[in-house]
C-alpha cells in the first residue's frame, strides 16, 4: 500500500517509519498474521527464538493449538516474552493466542501466562463441525472509545464507518466466560466478550487475519503499538 | 448450517500448520502425543506398518477407540474413512471427528469415485501424488492436501518425490500462458478455473501438508524445507524405541525446521528409530500410493 506521511497516525496502520512488530511463529497460521499487518505497512518479525524478541514495538501471538503451543514455547522465550508483555508492550492474542495470555484456562484446567485477567474455556461452542462464521459483530460503546483514543479524528470518520460490522471466523473458538474489573469489552457478541483489551493486551476468540472483513483488528493493534511508541 | 463451510474447514487446516499430525490407535497414545506437542492426532485402528505387515480388508476403526482417543485429549482429532466410502465419513462426522483422511492406507471401497466432500460439513484431508491428483481432490472438496508418500515404511524417498512433483509443478503452472494452462487442466483432468487460480497465486488453495515415511526429526525438517506446511507422523512415533521422546523431538523440528543448531541439539537424545523398508523391493500390490487416482 501506499504510505502516506500525513497519516502517521491512521487506523489503517500505515506507518512512517514502518513500525516492527513481531508475530510468535512457533505453530498455527502465523502467515497470515504476517501478511495482513504488512499489507497495514508493518514490518514484521517471526518469533521463534529469544533474540527474535529484540527491539520489537508489538508482539502477536497466533492461533494455533494452545497446547502445541505451550510446549514449543522454551523457558527463556517465555520468561521474555512475558515480561516484555507486562513491562507494557503492545500485543494482539487471537484465539489459542488468549488461551496463552488467560489468567485462567478451562475445559480443560491448563496453564498459561496469566497476562490478561480473564477466565477463558477451550473449544466452548464444540468441535470443527460447529465452528462458524459470525458477519454482524460490531464495536461497543467501550470499543469505540477506545478506538477514537488511538486514532485521529479524521480517519475515525472514514475507515472505521465502514468497518463498524466485522465478520468473526470463529473454528473450535474458545469463550471468555469471565472478566476482570480492569478489561474492556470491545465486541461482545449475544452478549459474550469475544474481543477485549486490558491496559496493552488486546485478544480476540476469533480470526481477524482469517477475514477481509475484520482488518479493523490489526487496524486497531498497529495503532495501539504507534500510541505506545 | 454454516454458509461458508469451505472457509472453516481451510481455517482449521491453517491453524494446524507448523505442527505435528500422530497417528494413535489408543487413548494412552493419544495423550502422550498432545503432551508431546502433536497439534492433533490421527485415529486408527492399525497403524499403516501394521496394516502393511497384517494384510487383510483395513476399514474406518472402531467407534469405541474413536470415542476414547476423542475424549482422552483436547486437541483435533482426525480419523480415516477408505477411499470413496461416503457412509464411514457420515458415521464419523455424526460423531463429530474434527478431520476426515480419505485415505489409500485403507482398502479402497470405490474404484471409480472418491467422497463428494463438498456434502460434509467436516473437513478432508487426500493423498495426493502430483499436482494433478491434488487438484482433483481440492476440486470434490479437500480441505488440505497430504503428499501420500508410501505409508508404513519409514522410508521418506516417496514423500519427497511427491513433494518436489507437487511444488514444482505449482511453480510451473505460474509460467504458462492461458492456452497452456487449459491444456494442463486437461492433463491434470481437472476444472481450467481451479488450474488458473493456482497459476496466478502460485500455491495450492489448500494447505499442503507431507505424510508418508516420516521417522525422524531430519525427515520431517526434510519435507519442510521441500515446501510441506506440516507433518503427519504415522507409524514413525509408536514403532519407534522412544515413542514419547521422538514425539516432542519430531514437534520442535517443525517448528525450527531451517535451525541446523536446534536440529542436532533434538537429534542427539533419539535412539532407534522404527526398521524401515526400501520401498523399491515392494510388489506392485504391496504400494499403498497407487491406491486412488
Amino acid at each position: 500500500m501506499t504510505v502516506d506521511a500525513t497519516s502517521t497516525d491512521s487506523c489503517e496502520g500505515s506507518a512512517t517509519p514502518a513500525l516492527l512488530v513481531g508475530v510468535l511463529a512457533l505453530q498455527g497460521n502465523f502467515d497470515s498474521h504476517r501478511l495482513r499487518l504488512e499489507a497495514l505497512g508493518a514490518r514484521v518479525r517471526l518469533i521463534r527464538k529469544v533474540e527474535d524478541l529484540a527491539e520489537l514495538q508489538g508482539v502477536v501471538l497466533p492461533g494455533g493449538e494452545s497446547t502445541a503451543l505451550l510446549r514449543l514455547l522454551d523457558p527463556v522465550l517465555r520468561e521474555e516474552l512475558t515480561r516484555r508483555i507486562l513491562s507494557g508492550l503492545p500485543t494482539l492474542g487471537t484465539c489459542a493466542g488468549v488461551i496463552l495470555l488467560a489468567k485462567q484456562v478451562q475445559n480443560p484446567v491448563q496453564e498459561s501466562l496469566g497476562l490478561l485477567d480473564v477466565t477463558v474455556s477451550r473449544n466452548a461452542y464444540g468441535r470443527q463441525v460447529d465452528s462458524f462464521i459470525d458477519s454482524e459483530l460490531r464495536l461497543t460503546l467501550e470499543g469505540r472509545n477506545f478506538m477514537r483514543q488511538c486514532c485521529t479524528e479524521d480517519t475515525v470518520g472514514t475507515s472505521m464507518q465502514e468497518e463498524s460490522l466485522l465478520e468473526g471466523v470463529f473454528i473450535r473458538a474458545p469463550r471468555i466466560t469471565a472478566v476482570g474489573a480492569e478489561v474492556e469489552v470491545l465486541i461482545a457478541r449475544a452478549q459474550e466478550p469475544v474481543l477485549v483489551r486490558e491496559k496493552n493486551v488486546l485478544a480476540a476468540t476469533f480470526h481477524p487475519e482469517l477475514s477481509e472483513r475484520a482488518k479493523l483488528v490489526h487496524a486497531l493493534f498497529l495503532a495501539n503499538v504507534r500510541r505506545c511508541s | 448450517m454454516n454458509a461458508e463451510p469451505l472457509r472453516l474447514k481451510v481455517g482449521l487446516a491453517e491453524m494446524l500448520k507448523g505442527g505435528v499430525i500422530m497417528d494413535v490407535v489408543n487413548a494412552e497414545q493419544a495423550s502422550i502425543a498432545e503432551e508431546a506437542g502433536a497439534v492433533a492426532v490421527m485415529a486408527l485402528e492399525r497403524v499403516p506398518a501394521d496394516i502393511r505387515r497384517e494384510g487383510g480388508v483395513a476399514r474406518m476403526a472402531s467407534i469405541e477407540i474413536v470415542e476414547n482417543i476423542m475424549r482422552a485429549v483436547s486437541i483435533p482429532v482426525m480419523a480415516k474413512v477408505r477411499i470413496g466410502h461416503f457412509a464411514e465419513a457420515q458415521i464419523l462426522e455424526a460423531l463429530g471427528v474434527d478431520f476426515i483422511d480419505e485415505s489409500e492406507v485403507l482398502t479402497p471401497a470405490d474404484e471409480q469415485f472418491h467422497i463428494d466432500k463438498h456434502d460434509f460439513n467436516a473437513p478432508f484431508v487426500c493423498g495426493a501424488r502430483d499436482l494433478g491428483e491434488a487438484l482433483r481432490r481440492i476440486y470434490e472438496g479437500a480441505a488440505m492436501i497430504r503428499s501420500k508418500g508410501e505409508a508404513g515404511t519409514g522410508n521418506i524417498v516417496e514423500a519427497v518425490r511427491h513433494m518436489r512433483s507437487i511444488v514444482s509443478a505449482v511453480r510451473e503452472l505460474s509460467t504458462l500462458d492461458e492456452a497452456a494452462l487449459l491444456q494442463k487442466a486437461k492433463e491434470y483432468r481437472t476444472s481450467f478455473e481451479l488450474v488458473a487460480k493456482v497459476a496466478r497465486d502460485g500455491e495450492l488453495p489448500v494447505p499442503l501438508f507431507s505424510a508418508g515415511g516420516v521417522a525422524t526429526p531430519a525427515d520431517a525438517a526434510l519435507m519442510m524445507q521441500l515446501g510441506a506446511q506440516t507433518v503427519f507422523v504415522g507409524s514413525g512415533i509408536f514403532k519407534s524405541e522412544d515413542p514419547a521422546a521422538r514425539a516432542r523431538a519430531i514437534v520442535k523440528a517443525v517448528t525450527h525446521f531451517r535451525d541446523p543448531g536446534v536440529l542436532l541439539e533434538i537429534s542427539r537424545e533419539l535412539r532407534g528409530a522404527m526398521p524401515g523398508i526400501e520401498t523399491r523391493m515392494l510388489k506392485p500390490e504391496e504400494r499403498l500410493q497407487e491406491r486412488g487416482w
